[in-house]
């Protein structure tokens, strides 16, 4: 078994705010992350295919696909926009990091077949640095594969909490 | 315990397979087709698995483990093109994939002691991609 991990970039802004919370409690719990206008970050995801290489072509995955995938379902929607307001997902959901990455496999995980219907590889994992001191990883066993959304299991513990 | 020892080469390469059309090399491989070549500078990080010995304190003596990466990778792959001067690239498609799992092979049998052996191996293609190639866990 082999895995091939492509590194990709954007750049976006989001602000951590919860509706969920008071004022007071958001300014507690996210701090600087808080500030009305929002901030951003140079984001860098790295994506993880698992596969066995193929005889002839050398591939676990062809990377113009994988680029393909992620550029549109994933990079079109996040690069040089305002996570908050530009990405569906996150008009109710807080836009940390964590969540960033859960909503990331979710989309990647939904395209897959549609962009490889040739190929037994399969997504294995996502990495994401929101600055070079933080990282946050998915790790997408082969039995999750047909879970569902792993953001609809989050809902689901969100309506249990309240 | 793990220990990881990191080595560098440089080498130009190009994917393409002779019996496919330019179109069907670049839907597979992408800029990587491109006839002539081009050249990456990879990162090797070989990682091994096992116990300190209970006497030196290493899992494995650090200088043999460099000499052994340079003799079996960076000396016959570094500054070379791989397709034209490395078996078995003359015939297999030097894919990130292909490269790692024959760095595998030359490095799995003389890295296996009595209280290690060779766990993972990570090359890297530039800083965007890499490949982990991973063997069994010992029993």
């Amino acid at each position: 078994m082999i895995t091939v991990t492509r590194r990709y970039r954007f750049c976006a802004s989001h602000r951590l705010h919860s509706e969920l919370l008071s004022d007071a409690e958001n300014a507690r719990v996210f701090g600087k992350c808080n500030n009305p206008y929002g901030h951003g970050h140079d984001y860098v995801l790295d994506i993880s295919v698992t596969g066995e290489l193929n005889a002839t072509t050398g591939l676990v995955v062809r990377l113009p696909d994988l680029d393909r995938l992620v550029k549109t379902e994933v990079l079109a929607g996040f690069a040089y926009r305002n996570l908050n307001q530009d990405v569906a997902e996150f008009t109710e959901l807080v836009p940390t990091t964590e969540n960033v990455a859960l909503v990331i496999a979710d989309r990647l995980r939904k395209g897959w077949r549609d962009y490889f219907p040739y190929s037994s590889a399969r997504l294995s994992g996502i990495s994401i640095q929101e600055t070079e001191r933080n990282s946050f990883e998915v790790v997408i066993s082969q039995s999750a594969e047909s879970a569902p959304s792993f953001i609809s299991k989050l809902n689901e513990s969100v309506i249990v909490n309240a | 315990m793990f220990i990881t020892r990191k080595a560098e080469f440089s080498a130009s390469h190009v994917c393409r397979v002779d019996s496919l059309s330019e179109q069907e090399n670049f839907e597979l491989y992408g800029e990587e087709s491109h006839a002539a070549g081009h050249g990456h500078n990879y990162v090797l990080e070989v990682t091994l698995e096992g116990d300190p010995d209970p006497v030196t304190g290493m899992v494995m003596d650090l200088k043999e483990l460099k000499e052994i990466l340079e003799r079996e990778v960076v000396e016959p792959m570094d500054h070379r093109f791989l397709n034209f001067e490395v078996p078995p690239f003359d015939k297999v498609v030097p894919t990130t994939g292909n490269v790692a799992q024959e760095i595998w092979s030359r490095l799995e049998p003389r890295l296996s002691g009595p209280h290690f052996h060779l766990a993972k191996i990570r090359l890297f293609e530039g800083s965007d991609l890499y490949v982990d190639v991973t063997g069994k866990k010992a029993a």
